[in-house]
């Protein structure tokens, strides 16, 4: 147990920590606004397949990161206009956006670079020292550009959601579509902004993803988008808190790779773990948070 | 209203989803520099062009049939199903092992009950917790059962690695021969060759099954109602929770019973990521198929059809197309049967009804 508590706990937690509280802080903003958000999923993964493949054509990570926020905020508002403008059942539109980028990435990955599981490797950022002592580790993850953008979106986006008139407008698209239309809102269109925002933040998570493994994998983001949504019930649709629980959940992802070398439990239940985890955790909190209460709810009346 | 405008209304949703399907088969295979209409042809001379095709179609469809009656039948009581990926793995395992374990002279009459039977059981537990999760502590099952899509697949393999898989492989022995269903060839030379099984016309029983139920007896109504309005349920002394358990639990017995198409009818052992898509395809089966008998057995036919369809033209298209023309054929689904709930209320509001 004493390798839990050393620098290279805190270093693989918060490394494991960003593709959670980028998905998390998404879902944040799409369901402030009144959006149920099941196509994070997709986000991740096609935000992921993204960066990679400008990644690969560009030969520069930063352009990676351009095109990956370009695919996930695409994907995002894809959702919001079928769910917002076009009222089709979010969930029915989420399902349906996650199997499109699960087998449209599989797709493009046999139909570019001739390969049924991965792309081909990627560079990615190489800042900060080398070495595997844990401190190095620690250094390198917290000098890791998209984690620091990941923390940066953390920081502000209290900030915009509670603070400006912006998020004033995607709180009360949120918590009472027709009080806000009723007041000149535009609650569709602020919707479709907030899933920009959404896409672009939960594109980050589909990012450090595809760079922390310097390639893409298919089916990749792994569960990581749901299990960012049970996280943003339990935060209770706060922004910060989200991005705290989302720690937790790496946490117990850090110690499953840590005790995997010890071989004295099967691997696949250390796998189980996030996942038994978020089920407590639904349990525990779901009754009790109080979720947007326009989440879901049109503007009008059916035209 | 006339009886052509409400033929048109029901053709839509069908039509706007073929229609999508062609036109994105055609936009990939386009995209890959192939001639666009070819591939169509191709697909459809592959799949309903042959009788072996027709077969094929069947067999594909089979799985797919009970995991839309499965997720259909959630969707009555107000619950969404997307655990049946899970429910089919657990399931199908649950049955494999009794139809390993079971002797190899013990006829099918038993055999093949007591190997559905612990599928099915197992599969309704699995759904069942999520039901209970949500009207226990208000979880919303569309999280609760992914979630437990994931435990399933892990547990699935680490019973396998640890217990059952055969060494160097990841599938099981094989099943004792009175658990297996016979192909359709040896009832008619039509189906000669493809992988269609007795499950056919077992899944075609079980929609049969669900139907009655859901109309005739007073649990079936029940759930129906409570899917229309759980208020007035409960107002009405209806035991809302039970019955959402009962229905979650039904449908991940009648998921399960998917194994009997994969399992028991093709491949005689069960082995890791056998069935695996079909709890999603059994989503859009249950959409586009709209809570009508006939509607799930179309639907279940167009998806077994795009999946034999993919298989043909892997070698021009690949084949995870289909997964790309399974979302595409969901959104347009919904996209047009939204549209159809805008022209009855607009009708409705000038009092044509």
């Amino acid at each position: 147990m004493s390798q839990l508590l050393t620098l290279t706990f805190v270093a693989e937690t918060i490394r494991l920590s960003i593709p959670f509280a980028c998905a998390a802080l998404a879902g944040v903003w799409s369901e402030r606004s009144g959006v149920v958000h099941i196509a994070l999923e997709g986000v991740l993964l096609s935000s992921a397949f993204g960066a990679v493949v400008a990644t690969l054509a560009s030969g520069s990570p930063a352009v990676g990161v351009l095109g990956g926020v370009l695919v996930g905020t695409l994907l995002s508002l894809l959702h919001g206009l079928l769910s917002a403008r076009f009222r089709v059942d979010a969930i029915v539109s989420g399902i349906a956006l996650n199997l499109l980028a699960a087998s449209g990435t599989r797709f493009l990955l046999r139909a570019w670079f001739d390969s049924a599981s991965n792309s081909p490797p990627i560079a990615g950022f190489h800042w900060g020292p080398t070495g595997s002592s844990g401190a190095a580790m620690l250094a390198r993850t917290l000098l890791d550009p998209v984690t620091l953008l990941a923390v940066l979106a953390v920081a502000v986006t209290p900030w915009v959601l509670f603070r400006t008139r912006f998020g004033l407008r995607v709180r009360a698209a949120g918590e009472n579509p027709v009080a806000a239309a009723s007041v000149g809102i535009p609650v569709v269109r602020v919707r479709l902004i907030a899933l920009c925002v959404s896409g672009a933040v939960g594109a980050l998570g589909g990012i450090h993803l595809a760079f922390d493994q310097h390639r893409f994998e298919s089916g990749m983001s792994g569960g990581r988008g749901f299990i960012a949504l049970a996280a943003v019930i339990l935060a209770g649709w706060r922004p910060v808190r989200a991005a705290l629980a989302c720690l937790v959940f790496a946490a117990l992802e850090a110690t499953q790779i840590l005790l995997q070398g010890q071989r004295k439990l099967p691997p696949e239940i250390l796998q189980m773990l996030p996942y038994l985890a978020t089920l407590v955790v639904l349990a525990l909190a779901a009754g009790k948070a109080r979720a947007p209460a326009g989440l879901g709810q049109h503007a009008t009346e059916e035209r | 209203m006339s009886r052509f405008r409400s033929f048109w209304l029901e053709l839509r949703t069908p039509l706007a989803a073929m229609a999508a399907a062609v036109l994105v088969l055609n936009l990939l295979s386009f995209g890959l520099g192939q001639v666009p209409l070819s591939t169509v042809l191709t697909a459809l001379a592959g799949s309903w062009g042959t009788t072996y095709g027709i077969g094929q179609v069947l067999f594909k469809a089979t799985p797919l049939l009970l995991a839309g009656i499965a997720v259909d039948l959630a969707l009555r009581a107000g619950l969404f199903n997307i655990g049946v990926e899970g429910q089919i793995a657990v399931g199908s395992l649950a049955g494999t092992i009794v139809a390993v374990v079971l002797p190899a002279s013990l006829p099918g009459i038993v055999a093949l009950p007591l190997t559905l039977l612990a599928a099915a059981s197992t599969g309704a537990a699995w759904a069942a917790f999520a039901a209970w999760m949500r009207t226990r502590f208000g979880a919303h099952e569309v999280i609760t059962t992914i979630v437990l899509n994931r435990i399933a697949d892990a547990l699935v393999a680490m019973l396998m690695t640890a217990w059952l898989a055969l060494p160097g492989t990841v599938r099981t022995k094989d099943i004792a021969p009175g658990a297996s269903l016979a192909r359709l060839e040896s009832l008619s030379p039509f189906f000669s060759g493809s992988a269609v099984s007795w499950a056919f016309p077992m899944s075609l029983l079980v929609l049969l099954g669900v139907t009655v139920w859901l109309r005739r007896s007073r649990a079936g109504r029940e759930v129906v109602w409570v899917g229309h309005n759980e208020r007035a349920c409960e107002a009405e002394g209806i035991a809302v929770s039970r019955r959402k358990i009962l229905a979650m639990g039904l449908s991940g017995a009648i998921a399960s019973l998917a194994m009997a198409g994969t399992v028991l009818g093709y491949k005689g052992y069960y082995e890791i990521g056998l069935g695996a898509g079909v709890g999603f395809g059994g989503i859009a089966v249950a959409f586009l198929g709209r809570g009508h008998p006939v509607g799930l057995l179309l639907a279940a036919l167009l998806f077994g059809t795009l999946a034999q369809a993919g298989l043909v033209i892997n070698a021009q298209v690949p084949k995870e197309a289909t997964g790309i023309l399974e979302a595409v054929v969901i959104i347009a689904v919904a996209l047009a049967s939204r549209a159809g709930r805008l022209d009855a209320s607009a009708r409705a509001a000038k009092g044509e009804s």
